[in-house]
């Protein structure tokens, strides 16, 4: 055995747990699995089968935790996890999931697909079997701080910008206040309209806030990589700028898998909990609307709909936030066919808009919600995801599509009353 | 051997040592499972585990509107043999009869015209089953030996049963020890197939649950 094969198996074993087992034991081959997932639905190509995904994951479970693998083990014939196996399974796993998790709400003996594969991953990269563009995002996220090489000058120089531009003062380092905002990098880069929207948000509704010169980024590319060490790393410096402020809650941003990471894996992977509570950005900005804090003077006239981030609505249970906040703010919403949890991946999240290998297979990808937007003829597409939303940009241009994509947070903040 | 003594055989020593493997097999395959348990989880939790868990073992029966658009003939099948099955093994009278010996319980029975017209039903599922595996792509991809194996040994007990209740093919006593032998077989290879997804697939469905209802989404 190569030792990379070796470092495969060993982080392997570390991810199967009863869940895992229960999983693998159950898979009939129905192949249903396949009609949830959008690299196939818009490929046809069989490979992309979300369970055929974790077959490097299974051999393991199958070979060392059932009993009759291990007898076949003994008997030199089980099937072995090999570096032949690792290189052709690399592309299955990292180009063509995006753990959207949507082949988990369809399994009918209820395997919870995403998650054997966001395990089938920590083994990959401890192979180092992962896409280069995604290796060097997650290099530059941990030695510089972000996956888009984004440093503290860089956001300074977009804070001043939007404290220009709308008169307020955007805090930075402010120890005490109540929340501390995270960004993604493709925010401060691409859309620092979220920041101006922010400012502009809270402070009509008197929230205490305030941005961390330490720790800004939100994104996780040890998250989307499957290195749980990288990803607790990172994580970690959150929960000291956190700490350092004293804050009581981390505002996760309009970015799927931050939130995924921060909220969900986050404790589990640093192994204690946080000090302070993490709240999505929508979710914010619901409580706001409720107390009577979000007003609006007019509305957006345009046909409008929303695409739901799956790490978000899906796997991150933000569902009726982002359609109260848009009945607030639109008066002619209306949804895609499947929206909601069951709604399609753009076709560009847990990594694959960071690996260049991918961009073909994204871009076909792209179709499906090509076609649900075609059946809609909505002008306006509102999403609550960076990544979502330059994906769907690129896709729209490429596809020759008239439709405005924008964020959230930013719509709400150009109608406030 | 004869017949007699064949059907003797099935029905004696070789029923027991089915059975013991099967119970003791699928023991040991649900203690693998349970024993490796899972990590509690640090994060606040938005919604519970229990409900949704338990809500999704049920709901996972049913497919969502548009898995059943995008593939009508497997789901229809799968429907059709389970629930063939489920009749066929457990409403036939002298199934229950059999129950009765070994288990000490009984239940009404369905009259047998009907269980026989629902297992001509299952057999043509089945067969059809087959011919779906070897033509959709996706199935043909994922399909290796054990699911032709698992597909023989299912087919097997209903063909055999049907053709001992119409006294076909070969003499009653020598048939109803095939079919006998036949579902001897389907339950020693039971903890080591893939037809563990009778018990484990409820398992499955729970740990799905739970971990999406623990985010606040019903899986």
């Amino acid at each position: 055995m190569s030792s990379s094969e070796d470092r495969a198996v060993n982080a392997f074993r570390e991810q199967i747990d009863g869940p895992i087992a229960s999983y693998l034991s159950s898979c009939v081959h129905c192949g249903l699995c396949a009609h949830a997932c959008l690299f196939f639905t818009e490929t046809e190509d069989p490979r992309y089968t979300p369970i055929n995904k974790v077959e490097p994951l299974r051999r393991v479970w199958k070979s060392e935790y059932t009993f009759f693998g291990k007898l076949a083990s003994m008997l030199g014939v089980a099937k072995k996890v090999t570096d032949d196996l690792l290189e052709e399974w690399e592309p299955l796993i990292y180009d063509a999931c995006t753990l959207c998790g949507r082949c988990s709400m369809v399994c009918p003996v209820g395997n919870d697909i995403s998650y054997m594969i966001r395990k089938t991953r920590e083994g990959m990269v401890a192979a180092g079997y992962a896409p280069d563009g995604l290796k060097g995002a997650t290099q530059r996220a941990v030695t510089i701080g972000s996956p888009m090489g984004v440093k503290f000058p860089a956001l300074q120089v977009q804070i001043h910008n939007v404290e220009r531009e709308t008169g307020l003062t955007v805090p930075v380092d402010v120890h005490g206040a109540d929340y501390m905002a995270l960004l993604s990098s493709m925010e401060i880069m691409n859309f620092p309209e979220y920041i101006g929207a922010l400012a502009k948000i809270f402070d009509k509704a008197g929230v205490s806030w305030t941005l961390c010169s330490e720790a800004f980024e939100a994104t996780n590319s040890g998250m989307q990589i499957g290195s749980s060490d990288l990803e607790g790393e990172l994580l970690q410096r959150v929960v000291d700028g956190a700490e350092s402020l004293g804050v009581k809650y981390v505002i996760s941003p309009e970015c799927g898998h931050a939130y995924y990471a921060l909220r969900w894996e986050g404790p589990n992977v640093l192994g204690k909990k946080y000090p302070f509570q993490v709240i999505h950005i929508l979710e914010l900005l619901d409580q706001l609307r409720l107390k009577g804090k979000l007003k609006v003077e007019d509305k957006v006239d345009e046909k409008l709909t929303f695409h739901d981030p799956c790490q978000i609505v899906r796997k991150g249970g933000v569902v009726e936030e982002p359609r109260s906040l848009l009945s607030l703010v639109a008066s002619d919403f209306v949804e895609m066919e499947d929206a909601g949890v069951m709604n399609w991946c753009c076709g560009a999240g847990g990594g694959v808009s960071a690996n260049e290998r991918a961009q073909p297979l994204k871009l076909a990808a792209f179709k499906r919600k090509k076609s649900q937007l075609e059946a809609l003829g909505a002008g306006t597409m509102v999403t609550a995801c960076a990544n979502c939303r330059i994906n769907m940009e690129e896709g729209l241009e490429e596809n020759n599509m008239q439709i405005e994509v924008i964020g959230l947070t930013e719509t709400l903040a150009d109608h406030l009353a | 051997m004869t017949s007699v003594e064949f059907l003797a055989w099935v029905r004696g020593p070789m029923f027991q040592i089915a059975v013991a493997i099967f119970v003791v097999g699928v023991v040991i395959r649900l203690i693998e499972i349970f024993a490796l348990g899972r990590k509690a989880d640090l994060s606040e939790p938005r919604g519970g585990e229990t409900m949704p868990g338990i809500v999704t073992v049920f709901r996972r029966s049913i497919p969502d509107p548009g898995t059943f658009k995008r593939s009508p003939f497997t789901i229809v099948l799968g429907y059709l043999f389970h629930i063939g099955l489920f009749i066929t093994i457990l409403f036939f009278v002298p199934h229950i009869e059999l129950f009765h010996d070994v288990l000490g319980v009984q239940w009404p029975g369905l009259p047998t015209p009907l269980v026989d017209a629902v297992a001509i039903i299952s057999i043509f599922a089945m067969l059809a089953i087959l011919v779906n595996r070897l033509r959709n792509p996706v199935l043909r991809f994922l399909s290796n030996g054990e699911d032709y194996v698992v597909w023989a040994a299912t087919l097997l007990p209903l063909v055999t049963g049907y053709f001992a209740f119409h006294r076909m093919l070969f003499p009653y006593q020598t048939m109803l020890g095939l079919h006998i032998l036949s579902v001897e077989i389907l339950l020693i290879l039971f903890p080591f197939t893939k037809l563990m997804h009778f018990f484990t697939s409820f398992v499955a469905r729970w740990y799905n649950g739970a971990a999406f209802g623990r985010r606040g989404v019903q899986s």
